[in-house]
């Protein structure tokens, strides 16, 4: 398990950070945790000559909340993400979900920055991210630049990011009075989900009035479903709209088979995550 | 690729080195310091027999390229008994409830119960259970380890008190 030879970089500002990244072209790569890309160094399945390490970029770690609107730095960790009251008190989702990522030290290590410019499918913050209608602030070469969550994510490992730019911020407004759930199906502790839902909703006057709804592990991309937000609105969320959100999901996702089970116990798996996370989202609207 | 010149704090001491960027911290720490409290278990990021706290965190030595942890600074198992080689109460209470059997995954519980104790001085069961889930045992079934690390909360407890 010996990644290959790289040169180390450390630098202290995002301008710094960016013009190395395109400088050095497809050679680099940037490091922030280290906990998804340190593995895949080890097996080869990566080898970058170059890497950015962003651990002394200023500014990059850290959570702001203000009037409802909740700004992230790309540095910050899991950790941190799950000790933040006012994050807690903002957008309660956030901290519920991380607290089902990986393990004690993962967190503290992770990022919400590498976790969302991963890729990979199997990640949890991406499907959170765009539950939330979250916006990614991109730097580059020639400046700074927004993409929506739900916007971002074309496949595995393929993202709206360019190569030589970096994720510096993410941004969305709290969540305070709606009901939220993520619900998250794993092997064990630690694990990546056979299936995980992220919900938030608002009832009035005993009927759905707003609803989010995006599944994680179940495409080669996280999945907005806008067309399961829209079976739940309106309804009282009764078993026949959820019968119909679970429905209208089960076209929007894609599952293959892996050693987390055939297509089948994915969609099975994704149908109860579903139907878990609405009747706790409503139970706290 | 040249090799790069690191500096760390390990246990209470100044550490300087020459290291190639990509030695893994847990390498470092055990085959240039012969710091070998740390274990591999797996190598693969899983098992936590390889947990430091560094700068307040446990981190998975594995996990971590001693570029990265250059400047910071360490703890390892080595580094929580007292001088006089008086048992951390951690330590003591492993023994005491009888915590371990092979005793491999050990330093990596150890070192992870005390950031856990530090952040939650008194933890319930359950936050017990839940702070270790990334350190993996093969011998106990957990039971004694729990119960140790709830054993020694009070004393840590009464320790920092009595310092203070
Ligand atoms: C045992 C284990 C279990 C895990 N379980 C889960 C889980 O259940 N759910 C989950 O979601 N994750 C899980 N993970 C992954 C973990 O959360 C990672 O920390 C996270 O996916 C990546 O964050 P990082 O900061 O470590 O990123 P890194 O590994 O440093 O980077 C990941 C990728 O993103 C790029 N990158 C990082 N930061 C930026 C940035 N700011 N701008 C542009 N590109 C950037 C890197 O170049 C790299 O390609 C697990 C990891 C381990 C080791
Ligand atoms: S050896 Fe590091 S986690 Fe197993
Ligand atoms: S005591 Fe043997 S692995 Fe834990």
């Amino acid at each position: 398990m010996i990644p290959g030879s790289f040169d180390y970089h450390r630098p202290a500002t995002v301008q710094e950070a960016a013009r190395l990244v395109a400088s050095l072209g497809e050679d680099a790569r940037v490091v922030a945790g280290g906990h998804s890309l340190i593995p895949m160094m080890k097996l080869r399945m990566a080898a970058p000559a170059h890497l950015i390490d962003l651990q002394g970029v200023e500014g990059l770690a850290g959570i702001a909340v203000s009037g409802g609107e909740v700004r992230i730095g790309a540095m910050t960790t899991q950790h941190m993400l799950i000790e933040d009251a006012a994050l807690a008190q903002a957008a309660p989702l956030v901290r519920e979900a991380a607290l089902q990522i990986a393990d004690p030290q993962v967190r503290y290590m992770g990022t919400i920055g590498g976790n969302l410019a991963n890729g990979d499918p199997g990640n949890d913050m991406p499907g959170l991210m765009q539950c939330l209608d979250a916006a990614f602030t991109l730097v580059g070469p020639e400046g700074a630049r927004q993409v929506r969550a739900r916007e971002f994510y074309f496949g595995a490992y393929d993202t709206a990011r360019a190569e030589d730019e970096i994720l510096s911020e993410i941004a969305f407004s709290g969540h305070a009075g709606a009901g939220y759930a993520y619900e998250k199906q794993k092997r064990k502790i630690g694990d990546y989900a056979t299936a995980a839902a992220a919900v938030l909703l608002r009832m009035e006057g005993g009927r759905c009035a707003a609803a989010s709804v995006a599944m994680t592990n179940l495409a080669d991309r996280p999945i907005f479903s806008q067309a399961a937000a829209d079976a739940l609105v309106g309804s009282p969320l009764d078993a026949a709209a959820l019968d119909a959100a679970v429905a209208a999901m089960q076209g929007d996702i894609a599952p293959g088979a892996d050693t987390r089970g055939p297509v089948e116990f994915k969609r099975h798996v994704a149908g109860v995550m579903l139907r878990r996370a609405v009747a706790r989202a409503a139970s706290r609207a | 690729m040249s090799k790069m010149h690191v500096k760390l704090t390990v246990n209470g001491k100044a550490v300087e080195a020459l290291a190639e960027p990509r030695t893994l911290l847990i390498h470092f720490l055990r085959e240039e310091l012969g710091i070998t409290g740390p274990h591999i278990g797996c190598e693969s990021s899983h098992c936590g027999a390889c947990t430091v706290d560094m700068g307040g965190r446990s981190v998975k030595a594995c996990t971590m390229f001693v570029a990265q942890a250059n400047g910071a600074e360490i703890t390892t198992v080595e580094g929580l008994a007292a001088a006089d080689g008086t048992l951390h109460p951690l330590q003591e209470a492993f023994r005491e409830h009888h915590g371990l059997q092979c005793g491999y995954c050990t330093p990596g519980m150890i070192t992870r119960a005390y950031r856990l104790l530090q952040e939650n001085p008194s933890p319930t069961e359950a936050e017990v259970r839940f702070g270790l889930a990334g350190n993996l045992c093969r011998c106990t079934g957990y039971q004694n380890i729990v119960k140790a690390v709830l054993a020694a909360a009070p004393v840590m407890q009464a320790q920092k008190e009595a310092a203070e």
